[in-house]
């Protein structure tokens, strides 16, 4: 590709700053017509705020910005759409109650479409085109997730568009839907829209963009074609130079088992929750088991069923050879069970509450005297403990739980459960929108804790992480659980199934009690 | 000038919140009698300083104080588990119906064991009374604002059916009003000729407990996280239904304890107008003393003023008596409005921004 020919997209030094940071540092980026660019980044490096001020959510303080070679000062969505932008969320702004026809009528206006059975034709016609089958009659809240991002895509593809802003779109999707998602984009590309990727996934931006430019910390610290370019350089473009990943960690060596599910079914409390059939899983001292998954597919409900928030309605739970099936989540705690929620703020964290209060939050198991007495220096001891142990970027035990980032809230929150020495810990969402550091930090102290003797589960949405992490892996779907197998014997298209609750073997003849068996006698 | 959030809450302004509503009531009060044909500041200091300004009349604030401030320590636990009982007011009343039973068959009883009975009668009736709300918010999850607020008029309307019906004193000239309380069954007052009894150093020990409960113990603490975020409170493994139970039961003793204050201190016996709304003044006193033990001491203090300025502008400016309740509206008016600045700022409009065209 060129450079020099007529641009789609140009920025040139736009800056915006909130009360505190910097968001964006005179970031500068050009986009041609049909060209896929990644911007490359982690959580926090600028990415959403570059991406809100392209489509006008959020007006920038300096700079410039010109559309096909000509300057704009794009009001707002509205007047970004009518130049030719589309966007598509990271979460989906659909009404779960109407149609995708609907949906789509709602976002234009009736000028555009006319009448509702002509829009349905275009619906149809689109998604043949662009391979993106959807029925438009369906009702979105019976559409799997990645069948919506497709009602997002389809509805920017109505009008006559020039650029398709993606936020993180393959975050929430299966690996089979992403492959589907690339071919789209790259048709797309090549009928001259362009494309803005963003995701801190090299892989994919790989196997898809042309151009990626990097940012850390609100400026841009390179351009590249990433196919031309390791991924390890574009590791140091957006971490920095000091960190090093780690790509494998030892594997772990299964004693007795702590935790048991045994048949557990736990029927839906109201119409969004997910029926959990025929759960059956043995969590044993000193590994990881890995549960892959796309969220709303049943993690929720087995956390809150293993802390006790929700009981079953029928199998058991054996906790240390102890049915805990009416035990209330204090007594499991002081059984020694820790879980690490998948929302920091609110449940795992109280935002305007201290650190020191939210090491209370559920040390008040061994922390607290008669009589429900406390003593406030031990817990801000412990608090400070935490912080120093883990490394936890705070300015002391009393600071709020929101002044921190999320990545350090979360060695907070892992350090706390940690320090409490679990037999059985569940981590929903380790590392969720956790920088590379503080993730590489949690992983480790992860892997100690197993090795001292503990059990851990891990529920993830990361592969990655996963494939790191895991001594066997497995995948809910649908409430169901699949077969759980040593990693070494679940290549990840196999995973790829399970995830989409396809539960036969796709070589070797797995069955679980062969997966545990195996386990056993590792090592 | 428009009003941006600020990036952390104020807490300069949490503090200075109350203070500048009282300067905000005082202001809009002042204009009030002045449009009254009243001296503005005359009126205010016959409000405001007549009626302390000797040693009688602080007594009687200690008086007002007493109600308010029993109410308020149960209201205080409430509202920091976000529980909104609205319905100290009813608990009241109905801790004084049953006390002034009770009280009323023990006339001819002697002992030592007759007040403590008289007060563990209204603070179970009180309490019982918050029951009800506990009981429909747990079990069907009724909202408790509603049900608290629709017992205050259940009990208010049980007392007037008392006052004219069972209780009605038969040598009463046929007024709505039960015997006089007999002199063993009333609190012993702490000087001679003042009406101030022993129950203010009942309050006075509950705010301390009160105090030390939220500083000091794990039940403070969950109920701190209750009020901060119910989903961590359950991730936690506080049982949340217990903890309303409890603080329901709480509330509603010392608001039945309040009752016993009034009737069988000041008052003596039953009557329609029984509470002068402490128990809704209490909600203001909660929030005006920022839901700290030491704060809603000192707006117990300014609450009870208010009364006794209430019934010093009846006497010495014609006024009528309702200038108490406007005062005690403005006050929870205004510190609402100032609230707004604790987490959000005035700036002035350094430039002039054309609205921006985000449209549908």
């Amino acid at each position: 590709m060129s450079e020099k020919k007529a641009m789609r997209l140009e920025l040139l030094s736009l800056t915006k700053a909130y009360p505190g940071c910097i968001a964006n540092d005179a970031v500068s980026l050009q986009v041609a017509p049909g060209e896929i660019h990644a911007l490359l980044g982690e959580n926090g490096a600028g990415k959403s705020t570059l991406m809100k001020m392209i489509y006008g959510v959020v007006k920038p303080d300096s700079g410039q910005m010109t559309w096909n070679d000509r300057e704009v000062n794009i009001t707002g969505p509205a007047h970004a759409r009518q130049l030719g932008m589309g966007m598509v969320f990271q979460h989906f702004s659909l009404f779960e109650t109407l149609t995708v026809t609907e949906n789509i009528a709602l976002y234009l206006t009736p000028a555009e479409y006319g009448t509702l059975d002509l829009l349905r034709a275009r619906i149809l016609a689109v998604g043949d085109e662009y391979g993106l089958a959807i029925n438009p009659d369906r009702l979105v809240h019976s559409l799997s997730v990645g069948e919506q991002q497709r009602v997002e895509i389809i509805r920017c593809l109505l009008q006559d568009i020039q650029l398709l802003i993606l936020d993180e779109p393959t975050a929430v999707l299966t690996p089979p839907e992403v492959a589907q998602l690339i071919e789209v984009l790259k048709k797309l590309a090549h009928k001259g829209c362009s494309i803005l990727f963003i995701s801190h996934k090299l892989h994919e931006v790989n196997a898809l963009c042309d151009k990626a430019t990097i940012l850390r910390g609100g400026k841009v610290t390179g351009t590249c074609i990433p196919r031309e370019t390791s991924p390890g350089e574009m590791a140091r473009l957006m971490l920095g130079d000091e960190l090093e990943l780690q790509d494998t960690m030892p594997a772990g060596n299964a004693g007795e088992c702590l935790l048991a599910l045994d048949k557990i079914e736990v029927k839906p409390r109201d119409a969004f929750a997910i029926h959990l059939q025929d759960i059956e899983l043995q969590l044993h001292a000193g590994e990881i088991l890995g549960l892959a998954g796309v969220a709303g597919n049943g993690q929720d409900e087995l956390v809150d069923l293993i802390n006790g928030e929700l009981g079953s309605d029928s199998g058991s739970l054996i906790f240390h050879g102890k049915d805990i099936g009416n035990t209330s989540v204090q007594e499991r705690r002081n059984m020694g069970l820790g879980v690490v929620p998948a929302d920091r703020i609110g449940r795992g964290a109280l935002g305007n509450m201290s650190l020191t209060e939210n090491n209370l939050l559920t040390s008040y198991i061994n922390q607290t005297g008669k009589f429900g007495w406390l003593n406030w220096p031990a817990i801000k001891a412990r608090a400070a403990e935490i912080i120093s142990t883990y490394k936890v970027k705070a300015t002391g035990a009393e600071a709020s739980a929101k002044s921190l980032s999320g990545g350090n809230l979360q060695k907070f929150i892992i350090g706390r459960e940690i320090l409490q020495n679990p037999n059985v810990l569940v981590c929903f969402h380790p590392t969720w929108g956790v920088d590379v550091g503080a993730a590489n930090l949690i992983h480790q102290e992860l892997i100690k804790l197993r090795d001292k003797g503990a059990a851990i589960l891990v529920i993830s949405e990361d592969l990655d992480e996963l494939y790191l992490l895991a001594d066997r892996l497995g995948a809910l779907c649908g409430g169901r659980l699949s077969p759980l197998a040593p990693k070494s014997a679940v290549p990840l298209a196999q995973l790829g199934q399970w995830m989409t609750g396809n539960f036969g073997t796709l070589s070797t003849g797995i069955s679980t009690d062969t997966a545990a068996a195996e386990v056993a006698h590792a090592h | 000038m428009r009003i941006e959030k600020r990036l952390h809450d104020s807490q300069l302004m949490v503090y200075l919140s109350p203070l500048l509503a009282l300067l905000l009531t005082l202001i809009s009060g002042a204009l009030l009698f002045a449009l009254l044909g009243r001296p503005p500041l005359g009126s205010l200091y016959t409000f405001f300083i007549a009626p302390i300004s000797d040693l009688y009349g602080l007594s009687e604030l200690a008086v007002k104080v007493t109600p308010l401030l029993l109410c308020a320590i149960g209201l205080t636990l409430c509202f920091k588990a976000k529980i909104w009982n609205i319905g100290a007011e009813g608990q009241f009343v109905f801790g004084a119906l049953i006390g002034g039973a009770v009280t009323l068959q023990l006339a001819e009883s002697e002992g030592f064991w007759v007040l403590p009975v008289i007060i563990a009668s209204g603070a179970l009736a009180g309490m019982a009374w918050a029951a009800i709300a506990a009981l429909l918010l747990t079990r069907f999850n009724a909202n408790e604002i509603l049900t608290t607020i629709m017992l205050n008029y259940i009990a208010v309307n049980l007392l007037l059916w008392a006052v004219h019906g069972p209780l009605k004193d038969p040598d009463g000239l046929n007024f709505p009003e039960s015997a006089l309380f007999a002199s063993q069954t009333l609190l012993p007052v702490l000087f001679e000729d003042y009406r101030v009894s022993i129950a203010i150093f009942i309050a006075l020990f509950m705010l301390v407990v009160i105090w030390v409960v939220l500083t000091r113990t794990l039940l403070g603490f969950q109920l701190r996280v209750m009020g901060e975020n119910h989903n961590a409170a359950r991730f936690a493994g506080f049982n949340s239904k217990k903890l309303i139970w409890l603080l329901l039961c709480f509330s509603g003793a010392m608001a039945g304890v309040a009752a016993i204050s009034e009737t069988n201190g000041p008052v003596g016996q039953l009557i329609p107008t029984l509470s002068l709304g402490y128990g809704y003044a209490a909600i203001i006193v909660v929030f005006m003393g920022r839901m700290h033990p030491l704060g809603i001491l000192l707006a117990s203090c300014l609450l009870g003023l208010t009364y006794l300025g209430g019934e010093m502008a009846q006497i010495d400016q014609g006024l009528p008596k309702s200038i108490t309740g406007l005062f005690q509206g403005m006050l929870l008016f205004y510190l609402l409005a100032c609230d707004l600045l604790i987490s959000y700022r005035v700036v002035p409009n350094s430039r002039s921004v054309k609205p921006s065209a985000i449209t549908q």
